[in-house]
């Protein structure tokens, strides 16, 4: 009965988001503001009845009701209830499902807190966003229903969750993660309004930037999740793939990147319209884009579910209708709103679109990677794959172009600065980052690496300008404290995003450059040193989980003399499905993560092939992950986007030069 | 020159250089590090090109997994039903990779016709099987060669 409550509940959602679709547009395209009143209402409508789609499905899973078609391929009654809570969007059905519902929850977000919005503003904006819901609301029905019934022959029990997905990351992974995919429907949503209404201001960018912060928050850690993941679940202790999932939704999040730098230069001074109304199309359509390339099975990846070509056609036609909708709208619209302001050749503006340039050619080529097996199996040219050494090849040295200009921007003034302002400001500090970058990979205890020099320089480079910028600020405050909370939170949000940035820079290099791993065949009783850690092969145990059964292997690790960590890396053989699953053991910390995996038996004696893993500084990048998420949350706190927002366009090229 | 201008002529360079820059990374990125797909078939007809980067996938063969006593070397075959191919690969194999199951195996391939791989991919769940293998199995089916 709950599982039929929850298939008509998605249904009247359906109704609803058609009619969110259709009526309020209407009202804004008559001047009916009767109509467009309704909107706020029937957003939160479509929120309710896909809350209680949701709730059911996931009952459905607590009860253990496997006469669900889902439920009987996804859980198992031996699963442990967290798990069968998470299995709800362990599988292609139900993560739709959570596509939606995270979708209706922007929805009621934008329908509460955007009061202040004109009528005709916020009507188009939940419209747009309501059509959005129709389209996956259908998918998700007419392709790939999760409340599907296996009757007659319901199962005895069910065929379990991949033991891969069993894990406390992935409860949280795919939820963030969404709501920074859907989060920047919003973005979307706001652009295409603003294009119907051909009005493109500095309010509108205003209106618009908080959402779109919070979104490209969240995707940032959810990526970050993501990676770590992989990291200690998938036992082989690497941390990115340039998969092509894993590039679905780091594109989005490159393109939120410019989108996010280029919203500041419209609101701030009402540049590149146009060109920030661009971004934000562009960034939802990738995100439509990776749910596609997921969903399909169209690509060779880690996360594809099964294939089937009905599905992913479905996307590819309302991906088609999007982007094809929305860039129509544009070129009909857009010329009528080109800015007349004028900004420096040296100028932040001019380092804003540095940013925007490189992060747009960097999702290009990404998007180029990915798509290139794709094309050339579409021309008959073969089955290609690309693997991780391109995306290496040209994303690092895009990146690194990209860091002198971010290490100057804080410091830049809007419309004119100069190039002897900058270089008075930054003499110092580039002298002090240079020394620092050839000091610092002396303090490691191998031969002197010159890319690990290098990335110390860039994101010193980075703190530098953050450092410089912060003393310029506050030359005349009397007290450091008072300095501190002088600035806003926008500005908080900036500095502790671009330190993030420099962190996952060190992060990254340091991990690549210094990774130590090594591949052997241990017997218990055998010891190898790695790095100066002396692993101990103790002994192998039997080991009994809820659901499963496990090899173990424990190992203490010793440094000199001293014992660091008693470590115990696990084989594990899952009940329900037969499915063999390592975990990985880590001993964590800031500067380095010791990491063992077990392969499989080898020979006699009661050897395993075992990897042993040296990674120093690899928690870097997460933590650098965290505070970019951290600080485009922070952002959003700053009074101004709290204010009411006036009605009527605000000055242009305003005043406020010194926030970020 | 009038300074507009002046300005959309650098916004115009920084994008071509920026483009340039990056068209030429992926040229060259692309050069080494893209790989063909050769179902089994293929390689036995010495359609596949020796000692490049090229990947083989199919179903591994019942009972052709040996392992080294003493090494972490592994061999075992893959087949399409209609020509095997052998591969040695040293190092931890994926959990999921088991006799007749499906994988695809990267790396180059030796005079000797025996794929050296440097890294193995299985199936990571029940139900998926990797694309080209899947494609392979079929055009092997409709061949009329019956598995």
């Amino acid at each position: 009965m709950i599982p039929e409550l929850g298939h008509f509940a998605l249904v009247i959602a359906l109704v609803m988001a058609v009619a969110l679709t259709v009526v309020p547009l209407w009202g804004s395209w008559r001047g009916n503001y009767a109509a467009m009143r309704l909107a706020p209402t029937l957003a939160a409508a479509v929120t309710v009845f896909c809350l209680i789609s949701f709730v059911c499905l996931a009952i459905a899973f607590l009860q253990d009701d496997f006469s669900v078609k889902v439920v009987a391929s996804n859980s198992n009654s031996l699963l442990p209830s967290i798990y069968k809570f998470s299995a709800v969007w362990g599988n292609h059905e139900g993560s739709l499902l959570l596509w939606v519902l995270i979708l209706s929850f922007w929805l009621a977000a934008v329908a509460t807190l955007s009061r202040g919005l004109p009528t005709v503003m916020l009507a188009r904006v939940l419209s747009v966003m309501g059509f959005i819901g129709v389209g996956f609301m259908s998918f998700s029905l007419f392709t790939s229903n999760p409340f599907e019934r296996l009757l007659p022959g319901v199962p005895a029990d069910g065929n379990d969750l991949n033991p891969l997905l069993q894990d406390p990351g992935l409860i949280i992974h795919p939820p963030l993660l969404y709501m920074g995919y859907v989060g920047f429907s919003v973005a979307f949503a706001f652009a295409v309004a603003a294009l119907m209404g051909g009005r493109l201001d500095a309010a509108w960018a205003r209106w618009s930037r908080p959402w779109t912060n919070v979104a490209w928050a969240f995707l940032s850690l959810g990526i970050m999740l993501g990676s770590w993941w992989a990291y200690y679940e998938l036992g082989w202790g690497g941390w990115w793939f340039w998969d092509p999932v894993e590039n679905a939704s780091f594109m989005p999040w490159l393109a939120g990147t410019a989108l996010i730098h280029s919203l500041a230069a419209t609101e701030k001074r009402g540049l590149f319209k146009s060109w920030t109304v661009l971004l934000a199309i562009f960034a939802f359509s990738l995100s439509l884009l990776g749910t596609f390339l997921v969903r399909s099975g169209v690509l060779t990846s880690v996360h594809a579910f099964a294939a089937d070509p009905e599905r992913g056609l479905f996307i590819l036609a309302f991906l088609a209708i999007v982007v094809g909708g929305s860039l129509t709208l544009y070129a009909v619209r857009a010329p009528s709103v080109r800015s007349r302001i004028g900004f420096g050749t040296v100028s932040r503006e001019s380092l804003l679109l540095v940013n925007n340039v490189v992060f747009l050619v960097a999702t290009l080529t990404v998007l180029f990677g990915t798509l290139f097996p794709l094309l050339m199996d579409a021309l008959g040219q073969g089955k290609y794959s690309v693997g991780a050494p391109y995306f290496n090849a040209v994303f690092v040295p895009l990146m690194a172009c990209l860091v002198p200009f971010m290490g100057v921007g804080p410091i830049s003034k809007w419309r004119d600065d100069s190039v002897y302002r900058w270089r008075s400001r930054m003499l110092v500090p580039a002298l002090v980052v240079l020394a620092c970058g050839a000091g610092f990979p002396l303090l490691s205890d191998q031969s002197f690496n010159i890319w690990v020099a290098l990335a110390v320089v860039l994101a010193g480079w980075l703190v530098a300008g953050l450092v410089q910028d912060f003393r310029d600020r506050n030359s005349n405050s009397p007290s450091l404290l008072r300095s501190l909370r002088r600035q806003t939170p926008s500005y908080w949000g900036m500095v502790l995003a671009h330190c993030g940035f420099a962190l996952a820079i060190i992060g990254v290099v340091a991990t690549s450059q210094y990774n130590i791993e090594r591949d052997l065949r241990m017997a218990p009783g055998e010891t190898e040193t790695l790095a100066g850690y002396r692993f101990e092969f103790k002994e192998t145990v039997r080991l009994r989980g809820a659901n499963y059964l496990a090899d173990g292997a424990r190992f203490e690790v010793y440094q000199g003399d001293k014992l660091i960590s008693t470590m115990l890396a696990e084989k594990r053989r899952y009940l329900a499905s037969g499915s063999v699953m390592t975990e990985a053991a880590i001993d964590g910390g800031l500067f380095r993560d010791l990491y063992i995996a077990m392969g499989e038996p080898v020979g006699a004696g009661g050897a395993w092939a075992i990897r042993l893993h040296y990674k120093p500084m690899v928690r870097w990048m997460w933590l650098g992950a965290i505070f970019m998420g951290a600080g485009g949350l922070l952002t959003v706190t700053d009074r101004r986007y709290r204010r009411q927002p006036s009605r009527s366009a605000v000055p242009v090229g305003g005043a406020d030069v010194v926030q970020a | 020159m009038h300074p507009v201008r002046k300005q959309r002529l650098w916004v115009v360079l920084s994008i071509v250089l920026f483009s340039t820059v990056a068209i030429g990374l992926a040229a060259y990125a692309l050069r080494g590090n893209i790989n063909l797909f050769y179902p089994p078939v293929d390689v036995a007809a010495g359609k596949a090109p020796l000692a490049t980067p090229i990947r083989v996938g199919g179903m591994v063969v019942e009972g052709s997994v040996q392992r080294s006593d003493t090494t972490l070397e592994t061999r075992f075959t893959v087949t399409d039903y209609q020509a095997n191919v052998e591969i040695v690969y040293e190092g931890i194999l994926p959990d999921l990779f088991a006799e007749g199951e499906g994988v695809v195996a990267s790396g180059r391939l030796g005079a000797d016709g025996v794929l050296q791989a440097d890294e193995v991919l299985a199936k990571h769940d029940e139900n998926y099987m990797p694309p080209e293998v899947a494609e392979a199995l079929k055009n092997s089916a409709t061949a009329g060669v019956t598995p």
